[in-house]
């Protein structure tokens, strides 16, 4: 019980004390409306507030004052410390015990509430902890899975294993590598931005270009979506990082091309407005509900139901690269209904 | 041939085209589902004679799939997961899965795993003798006999050895083996089972250190392997 006594108590006992006395006055003052029970009443009432609040010596030492001032302002004889009759010796030992009691209990539940606060927390914890160590396990084994399972098939000299099967499988494990690669660079970055030290190498970059040649590689992903992008062609170069302008599109475009159903139309528009590079990658599916915009970009975050696949890295990396740019990029809805990514990006010129 | 049609559900492309291609080669015939729902309908139409089932399925978890197939289907089921934690595979093998393959796993493990499960479902279910290379149980005689000769065994170990012999290739997880040896008020006794599988070890093991017939799933239970 010691270990509650700590410096920063002092203020709880003078709190403790100064409402007991304001208390006590305010019914010395209501005197002729109240009986001495009342007035009990109202420091019980009193003491138990304070327990709600406090540690448990100073709500004790207000439960002794509180019976003190009681027996000094309220029982006959008044102000002595002296009882009069033995009724009132029995009310007067019954207060004290009702007053520390309460007092103590209520201490109590506030100490087992602050408990389960704390574990319902540490439970939430473990749960996110849990849900990203599954999308990771399974980005990860998912593509190394295929790639021994092809060399095994590979290696194994199956008379049953025609030469287009070779091919296809071949073409697995090609796709699965870069699959692989994607997230483990996905996870390099993550802790490139965690440890803080992103210094973006501006230099010229054509807008076009980079575009290009993001979304070559993205063919097959793309190929059940309607994909196109319109960039002015007297757009100027601009000074921005190119590798980690590739990451940031790359990561939008291909997160377009795995959560909207195949037939969407997905769009990337670029233009330069205030000395701002503006970017927006947008489509027509269903859009984000209204009341998850606000943590998408969160590190780990995945919206419920979302598309198995995927770590809750790839938007996280997208903001900490654009502001690593000091720009900002915002989520909106598109003019065709669906997910609006706003990139605005400070950035030199030449034309 | 074909040696008998697999089901295989699971949500990642890569994996049905892997495991189809792995599969038809060995000259088994493939079916894939790549939804829990598509899964359940396709396992009802084509009756296949065995399912590998990925655990992580967008529309419903693989765990609700299992049960809802172990409500009629009864061949084996195998799931292929990159969940390993010891709380998945418990859970699956108490819903009535047979194996449970941990993602990436090699290429021969998994068909002899397949080949095991095809197996142990073919063997008539009420055959009274079982016969591996090095040994045989005579379930209606309760007798073992290893290389030929009759092998000594108390109640207890003959029931946990034909109990093992019965589902040959199957984890069976502790809690289980228990309740069907020593009974449901024992499934937290581990002591005696580890005490026991030591035993039988000894007796039909060539080398009890390096077990070849009762192999240990850390953590989960263990397996019979009869050896092909």
């Amino acid at each position: 019980m010691l270990s509650f006594y700590k410096v920063g108590n002092k203020w709880q006992f003078i709190w403790a004390a100064l409402l007991v006395c304001a208390m006590s006055l305010l019914c010395l003052l209501m005197w002729n409306y109240i009986s001495k029970e009342g007035v009990a009443f109202v420091l019980l009432v009193t003491l138990t507030f304070i327990a709600m609040f406090f540690d448990i010596l100073p709500v004790l030492f207000a439960a002794a004052l509180s019976a003190l001032v009681w027996d000094y302002c309220f029982i006959l004889p008044r102000y002595t410390l002296a009882v009069g009759n033995s009724e009132d010796k029995i009310l007067l030992s019954m207060y004290f015990i009702v007053a520390s009691v309460s007092g103590v209990l209520t201490n109590k539940i506030r100490k087992i509430e602050k408990k389960l606060l704390q574990k319902e927390e540490k439970s939430q914890t473990f749960k996110l902890y849990n849900t990203v160590l599954n999308s990771l396990s399974h980005e990860l084994r998912t593509p190394i899975a295929t790639i021994m399972g092809a060399a095994d098939n590979l290696l194994s000299n199956n008379p049953g294993l025609g030469a287009d099967d070779r091919q296809r499988l071949l073409v697995e494990i090609s796709t699965a590598s870069l699959r692989l690669n994607r997230q483990v660079e996905n996870l390099l970055n993550m802790s490139r931005l965690e440890s803080g030290f992103i210094l973006p190498k501006k230099d010229w970059c054509d807008v076009r270009e980079l575009v290009a040649g993001v979304v070559a590689p993205l063919h097959e992903l793309l190929e059940n979506h309607f994909f196109n992008f319109e960039i002015p062609e007297n757009l100027p170069l601009v000074k921005v990082d190119y590798g980690l302008m590739e990451q940031v599109v790359y990561n939008l475009v291909q997160n377009a091309a795995v959560h909207n159903p195949s037939g969407c139309c997905i769009n990337i528009r670029a233009d330069y407005v205030d000395n701002n590079l503006v970017l927006v990658v947008d489509d027509n599916g269903k859009g984000f509900p209204e009341q998850e915009t606000a943590r998408v970009f969160e590190k780990f975050y995945r919206l419920e139901n979302a598309a198995t696949g995927g770590t809750g890295l790839g938007l996280s990396i997208v903001k900490g690269f654009t502001e690593a740019h000091n720009g900002t990029v915002s989520l909106g809805r598109g003019a065709n209904g669906g997910a609006a990514f706003t990139l605005k990006i400070p950035a030199e010129k030449w034309y | 041939m074909v040696k008998g049609n697999i089901l295989v559900i699971d949500d990642e492309l890569q994996i049905r085209k892997l495991l189809g291609i792995t599969l038809q080669s060995n000259g088994y015939k493939v079916l894939t589902a790549s939804t829990a729902k598509e899964g359940l309908v396709m396992a009802a139409n084509h009756q296949p004679d065995m399912i590998v089932l990925d655990l992580g399925m967008p529309d419903e978890s693989g765990h609700t799939v299992l049960v809802k197939l172990r409500e009629w289907y009864i061949k084996p089921i195998m799931i292929l997961s990159v969940q390993n934690s010891e709380e998945d595979i418990v859970k699956s093998l108490d819903n009535g899965a047979n194996d449970y393959l941990v993602k990436p796993f090699r290429t021969g493990e998994l068909l002899a795993r397949i080949r095991t499960a095809l197996r142990s479902a073919a063997m008539a279910d009420n055959a009274p003798v079982i016969q591996y290379k090095s040994f045989g149980i005579d379930l209606a005689a309760r007798s073992v006999k290893i290389n030929n000769e009759i092998l000594k065994l108390t109640a207890t170990q003959y029931s946990l050895l034909a109990l093992f012999a019965k589902n040959e290739g199957k984890v069976l997880t502790h809690q289980h083996i228990l309740k069907e040896v020593w009974g449901p008020d024992y499934t937290s006794q581990l002591q005696y089972l580890r005490v026991f599988i030591a035993q039988l070890r000894k007796k039909i093991e060539r080398n009890p250190d390096k077990p070849e017939f009762i192999v240990t799933e850390s953590g989960i239970g263990y397996r019979f392997v009869a050896g092909e």
